[in-house]
């Protein structure tokens, strides 16, 4: 395959991704409003779309299957059947079983394996149910959206296929000759009639001898489908016009055709009379009337008016056609407005950005040092401008978080059904922005959160009226920023948190002491921890005590926070907080020695100073005592083996991560500082207590340190230590 | 030198094409050809030579025709090869080019 090719390939299977996830969403209005034609119709357009494009790209299990669900939809869009639940369940798994042969036939260009088939075998017997009993055969069907009633013949006599090329100027450059088409097509079939044309070869002085100019309107007589003839043109694709009109179209879809070829109508016309695509009298009338009324400013009336007037086609049909023709306008409109760019692009775009800050820290320092006034001004009118496009370059990353939630319709559609609970989810919130990866990576904590929220928070329809609330459930999800931070609420109106029970747990676990009852929200937040899950039952959508302490750690690992709370009877709510940005970040600037560190600033709890005591103390135990508590503690100087003595006065910093504190001692407290994270290069992989590294203004490289790491070796040292002094008493 | 020029016997120009009409010598026979026509007379260009057309072969053929109608001259094709009629055929364009097209005999040569 080409590159070319390949890249289109690309372009098709991230379309049919989102035609899938429109088609999704779009089933679950449906649910809602199962009458609503414009829904219908979104539907049906997205199947045919993908089976179009597949057929082109010769995807040949992408065509079959889809074909028989664009089959089903047609006749929803007819009204021959009905939408009802069960419908749009075996569309929704069939929605799935697309997005799996995209992903397997057409990313990844393999077969089906074993259960896939099964499964497309299940939905294809599911979905004949559905289907009009009176032979489906052909493999191509041909559109039959709303049939013309018109006097003239509404659908074209001809029993051939009308061919329109045109190709793109590049084909012959490409190493590809026009006339082999031909040549090949001509294997499938028989070439009833051609039409060469070549009104867009320009004068001599213009035309490149190996530039294509050339164009042909087929008539084509072949008992292929459609996904072969359009095969054989699918080497010419980038950049040609390809139109294909099965035997039978519509006298609508010629004229489309018409139009959306460069040549004048009159000409094309012509031609498609001529190669007796298309009846005289209806052609030759409309256009003649064409040609002799035109408008008062000039302007002729349009085909599709001639056409009415001479009753040859409906008005309403007309006017349909037309309403389709504006709205695919407007939505190209509405992606022109959009540009795909490579998120790669993206993210070189945010590192110069980085260092774009890092630099005008450097001027400002040095603006500082020289101490003239109006460098000062200049400098800081800059730093002004260059956070201004830190902010917009980072803005370009964020994405809202609606697209994410909206997933969510489908997961609590799902999931209720599951477990025979009516749960209604409210999405609130929805244009709140976050950094593109962070909502990538938000997905699954959420989702578990969500189905946990279902299965133990909403309790059954029963329970619920027992109780004298509403039979059915409500889940919300909701979204707002919160001073450089998003927060993401997942909020049920269920039972609540057993707050006993989980003190029993906690208790019997021995996360808390027997005779300490810590308060209700940290006892709350005990479910965090590992293997923590009070259900009583198992079942298949959660209650194994996996996950939520694999979703605090995912949310910990986004430098975000999670909490929960909780009212008996009345419902949960747990509340993630993230940074909206991964790129930069506030840290907290420590010196030791001549280097200087980052702390998150975050993490940083309070700084306190080692006083000599405590430092006489250090040498014989490794731990600090901080108002009473046992502080863990980790000397920079010695883990990262700095040279030259130890300051006269040392401070230490009290971090916190996942609730456990530690100390770093260190030299010098330098202050808050606007951090740019870079990443640090392979090499240094394996160093542990560093997780990344920014420059200062003065150009000096400062150490980011992973806390979380740091704190954990300080406590599993104080740890070891505890039993060693243990054994040898 | 794809192109060869010689006067016939009516003393009309008479360019004869050898070789291919491929992408791989369209620059350079659009361009002898194109110097050619800027002469205004009428002309006849001889086909006979020409083993293999392609598309870009054929573009400089109708080019060739609709520059002599812009300038209001004649051009004639004679003595088309089997490679050339075959793509005329294929594409449907000898009534275009208007051009007695001789099979196997050429007795109806200069007609």
């Amino acid at each position: 395959m080409s590159l070319d090719l390949d890249q289109a390939l690309q372009t098709y299977i991230a379309e049919a991704r989102e035609l899938l996830q429109d088609m999704e969403d779009a089933l679950l209005r449906l649910e809602v409003d199962p009458n609503d034609a414009d829904t219908i119709g979104a539907i049906f357009r997205a199947a045919h779309t993908i089976k179009g494009s597949a057929g082109l790209f010769g995807l040949d299990p992408i065509v079959s299957f889809t074909h028989i669900v664009e089959d089903v939809l047609d006749r929803v869009r007819d009204g021959d059947v009905v939408i009802e639940a069960n419908l749009i369940a075996v569309l929704l798994e069939s929605g799935d079983h697309m997005l799996h042969l995209v992903n397997v036939v057409a990313a990844q260009g393999e077969q089906l394996d074993a259960e896939a088939i099964v499964r497309e075998n299940g939905l294809r017997i599911r979905l004949q149910a559905y289907q009009d009993s009176s032979g489906i055969s052909h493999a191509v069907q041909v559109e039959e959206e709303i049939p013309l009633q018109s006097s003239g013949g509404g659908l074209v006599e001809t029993d051939n296929w009308h061919i329109s090329l045109r190709f793109g100027q590049n084909v012959m450059r490409d190493g590809m000759d026009p006339l082999s088409f031909l040549r090949y097509l001509s294997t499938l079939g028989e070439i009833v009639s051609i039409t060469t044309m070549f009104d867009a070869l320009p004068f001599a002085d213009e035309m490149d001898a190996e530039s294509c100019y050339l164009g042909f309107e087929i008539d084509f007589k072949s008992d292929a489908d459609k996904a072969t003839i359009a095969g054989v043109f699918e080497f010419a694709r980038e950049g040609s016009l390809v139109h294909i009109l099965p035997p039978h179209s519509k006298l609508t879809e010629y004229i489309e055709l018409i139009r959306s070829l460069p040549e004048s109508e009159t000409r094309l016309g012509e031609i498609l009379v001529a190669t007796g695509a298309l009846t005289q009298q209806e052609l030759e009338s409309g256009l003649s009337e064409q040609q002799t009324s035109a408008r008062p400013d000039g302007s002729t009336t349009p085909l599709g008016e001639i056409l009415v007037e001479q009753r040859s086609v409906e008005h309403e049909v007309v006017q349909a056609a037309l309403d389709k023709q504006t709205q695919s306008k407007d939505s190209k409109n509405k992606e022109n407005r959009y540009i795909r760019v490579h998120a790669d692009k993206l993210d070189e775009l945010i590192t110069m950005v980085g260092e774009l800050v890092i630099a005008g820290a450097g001027v400002s320092l040095l603006a500082q040092r020289v101490n003239d006034n109006s460098l000062q001004e200049a400098a800081s009118v800059m730093s002004g401008l260059v956070e201004e496009i830190r902010d917009g370059a980072l803005r370009l990353r964020m994405v809202p978080i609606g697209e994410t939630f909206n997933r969510f319709q489908r997961v609590v559609r799902d999931v209720g059904r599951e477990l025979g609970k009516d749960i209604e989810l409210v999405i609130t919130g929805a244009d709140a922005e976050l950094d593109k990866t962070v909502v990538e990576k938000i997905g699954d904590p959420l989702m578990h959160l969500v189905r946990n929220a279902m299965d133990h928070g909403i309790e059954s329809a029963s329970i619920r009226q027992a109780k004298g609330k509403t039979a059915k459930g409500t889940l919300r999800l909701n979204a707002y920023h919160d001073s450089g931070s998003i927060v993401i609420e997942i909020v049920d109106d269920g039972g609540g948190l057993n707050r006993d029970r989980i003190l029993q747990k906690a208790r019997d676990r021995g996360l808390i002491a027997p005779n300490v009852t810590p308060p209700d929200h940290e006892i709350f937040n005990m479910i965090f921890e590992a293997g923590f899950s009070t259900a009583e039952a198992i079942t298949s959508i959660s209650g194994r005590g996996v996950g939520m302490d694999v979703v605090k750690r995912n949310i910990t690992a986004l430098r975000g926070t999670v909490s929960l709370d909780s009212a008996v009877g009345q419902g949960t709510t747990v509340s993630i907080r993230l940074p909206l940005t991964l790129a930069i970040i506030d840290g907290f600037l420590v010196g030791v020695g001549k280097s200087s560190y980052i702390v998150p600033l975050d993490m940083v709890q309070e700084c306190i100073e080692l006083t000599e005591t405590d430092r006489q103390l250090t040498r014989e135990r490794s731990y600090l005592n901080l108002r009473g508590e046992v502080l863990p503690f980790v000397m920079l100087r010695d883990h990262f083996e700095v040279e030259g003595a130890g300051a006269r006065r040392e401070n230490v910093v009290v971090v916190t991560c996942a609730g456990q504190k530690a100390g770093l001692v260190v030299d010098e407290l330098m202050g808050e500082f606007q951090t740019v994270i870079k990443p640090l290069g392979k090499i240094f992989s394996t160093l542990r207590g560093i997780s990344g590294s920014t420059i200062l203004g003065s150009g000096e490289v400062a150490l980011i340190l992973d806390v979380p790491s740091l704190v954990q070796q300080a406590v599993n040292r104080e740890s070891q230590h505890v039993t060693t002094r243990q054994l040898t008493h | 030198m794809p192109i060869r020029s010689t006067t016939n016997k009516d003393g009309q120009s008479l360019l004869h094409i050898d070789g291919d009409m491929t992408i791989y010598t369209a620059a350079e026979i659009k361009d002898e050809l194109m110097t050619h026509m800027a002469q205004p007379c009428e002309r006849e260009i001889d086909l006979s030579e020409v083993s293999e057309m392609d598309s870009a072969g054929l573009q400089i053929l109708i080019l060739a025709k609709r520059e002599a109608e812009r300038h209001g001259t004649s051009l004639r094709l004679t003595g088309h090869s089997r490679a050339v009629l075959d793509v005329l055929d294929m594409c449907n364009l000898a009534p275009y080019f208007g051009d007695p097209v001789v099979l196997s005999c050429n007795e109806k040569k200069g007609q």
